[in-house]
């Protein structure tokens, strides 16, 4: 099965997996999240007790799925292949970065889409900060920036991510050791069924389309090549339809119960951030836990650090609140970015630049 | 023949370097890669270009000649 081949194709790969999105969004995902990669990852990393935002803790059965089904498809389509070696901790920083820059913005490249579909016009302007950043990317690529080589390493190295997901999976279903949140963002959420099935399908989906919503702008940008770029305009439009058929589009900046706030140059800024670090990663958030799937030790280490990313979001309290609207007074207040996450994205923006500029491939010195 | 070894490199590097190779290039490029994927980009890259692909796979990597 050959899904990258034809434009159609991978509109249809985009299509199948915004309906996967909407179905869980239907069946009791925050709806504007959906399936959003670094909330998601936010919520496993408090199920783990890795931060103690008691809001935002649920062992997210998607990412366990997406790991799952990329290993699962890759292994039987005979495309996995056990790899690491390629600046494994300037990756793992790379993780951070994007965690940071997507809980400044409260969302990954998929939400953002998602968002916009839902006519969000913050995610709008995020966009303008998310194209930046990959273009960014791109001119330190076109300057030969490179992490270096991976290498073929043991067969079963590329299985230790998918076992732990697993691993996670046992623990949810098995035992009472993980948290749950009983309020917030983290206690909603699909049928456990529902939402692993879901993130299987997706993460096939998103193997064999080669899904990435930076490489969809930076191949665009680098070569004027719109493939990767019809996965996304295909999971937008099913969102798209499913927001208007259900009346979940709403078409504005502050809008209340949505979890996201309209500090523009902050969402500009962190999805700046993101993007940036993706290229320079090779992919998103939602890529990253692909790759990692197929066997990538170094897209592991990427999650890794998107999930301690996540932890010192809340730790240090660098995430951004959403608008929300007072339960007794019915009074809105409006969502704002901390002045430590601030600081936190200016730093994560400055190390991306040191990132770019200092990791070059030996011919290009 | 000119040789491009992008074993193990990330997306786009490959394919940047084949696009590179190709740009001045009068005889055969011969492109390595690791991931599947990585061929499939080549490959195309190189029939949208008006140049034949042939791949061949190798002990934990992919040939690809364009001619």
């Amino acid at each position: 099965m050959n899904l990258s081949d034809s434009k159609k194709k991978l509109a249809l790969a985009g299509v199948i997996c915004g309906l996967v999105a909407a179905c869980l969004a239907y069946f009791g995902n925050p709806a504007n999240m959906a399936f959003c990669i670094a909330c998601f990852i936010r919520d496993t990393a408090g199920s783990l007790g890795m931060h103690q935002a008691e809001v935002v803790q649920y062992a997210r059965p998607e990412i366990i799925g997406l790991v799952l089904g990329a290993f699962i498809i890759s292994a039987a389509t005979k495309e996995y292949r056990s790899t690491a070696g390629s600046s494994p901790m300037t990756r793992f920083v790379l993780g951070l970065i994007i965690m940071i820059g997507s809980l400044v913005f409260l969302g990954c490249p998929l939400r953002m889409v998602i968002r916009m579909s839902a006519g969000d016009l913050n995610a709008w302007v995020a966009l303008i900060g998310f194209v930046l950043g990959v273009g960014s990317g791109v001119v330190a690529l076109k300057k030969g920036f490179s992490l270096g080589r991976a290498h073929v390493t043991n067969k079963a190295g590329g299985m230790v991510l998918p076992l732990l997901m697993l691993g996670i999976l046992v623990l949810s279903i098995g035992t009472t050791l993980l948290k749950a949140s009983e309020a917030g963002p983290g206690s909603m959420h699909a049928p456990l069924i529902a939402s692993l099935i879901g993130g299987l399908v997706f993460g096939a989906f998103a193997q064999k389309s080669r899904m990435c919503f930076a490489g969809s702008i930076r191949d665009i940008i680098l070569m004027k090549n719109f493939d990767l770029f019809s996965v996304i305009g295909g999971l937008f439009v099913v969102m798209l339809v499913f927001n208007i058929a259900t009346g979940r589009f709403v078409f504005g900046f502050d809008t209340p119960g949505i979890i996201a706030h309209s500090e523009h140059l902050w969402n500009i800024l962190g999805m700046y951030a993101v993007g940036f670090a993706a290229v320079l990663a090779g992919g998103c958030p939602l890529r990253q836990l692909i790759l990692a799937g197929q066997g990538s030790s170094d897209s592991a280490v990427t999650v890794i650090g998107m999930l301690v990313g996540a932890a010192l979001c809340h730790n240090l309290g660098l995430a951004a609140s959403g608008t929300a609207a007072n339960a007794e007074t019915g009074e809105i207040v409006a969502g704002a970015v901390p002045l430590n996450g601030k600081v936190a994205c200016i730093i994560c923006i400055a190390a991306c630049f040191v990132i770019a500029f200092t990791n070059k491939r030996k011919e290009a010195k | 023949m000119k040789e491009v070894d992008a074993r193990g490199l990330s997306c786009p590097e490959p394919l940047m370097l084949t696009a590179d190779a190709m740009k001045d290039a009068k005889e055969a490029v011969k492109v390595l890669v690791t991931e599947p994927h990585q061929k499939m980009n080549v490959e195309k890259y190189a029939k949208e270009h008006g140049k034949s692909a042939v791949s061949t796979e190798k002990e934990g990597y992919f040939e690809v000649v364009i001619e």
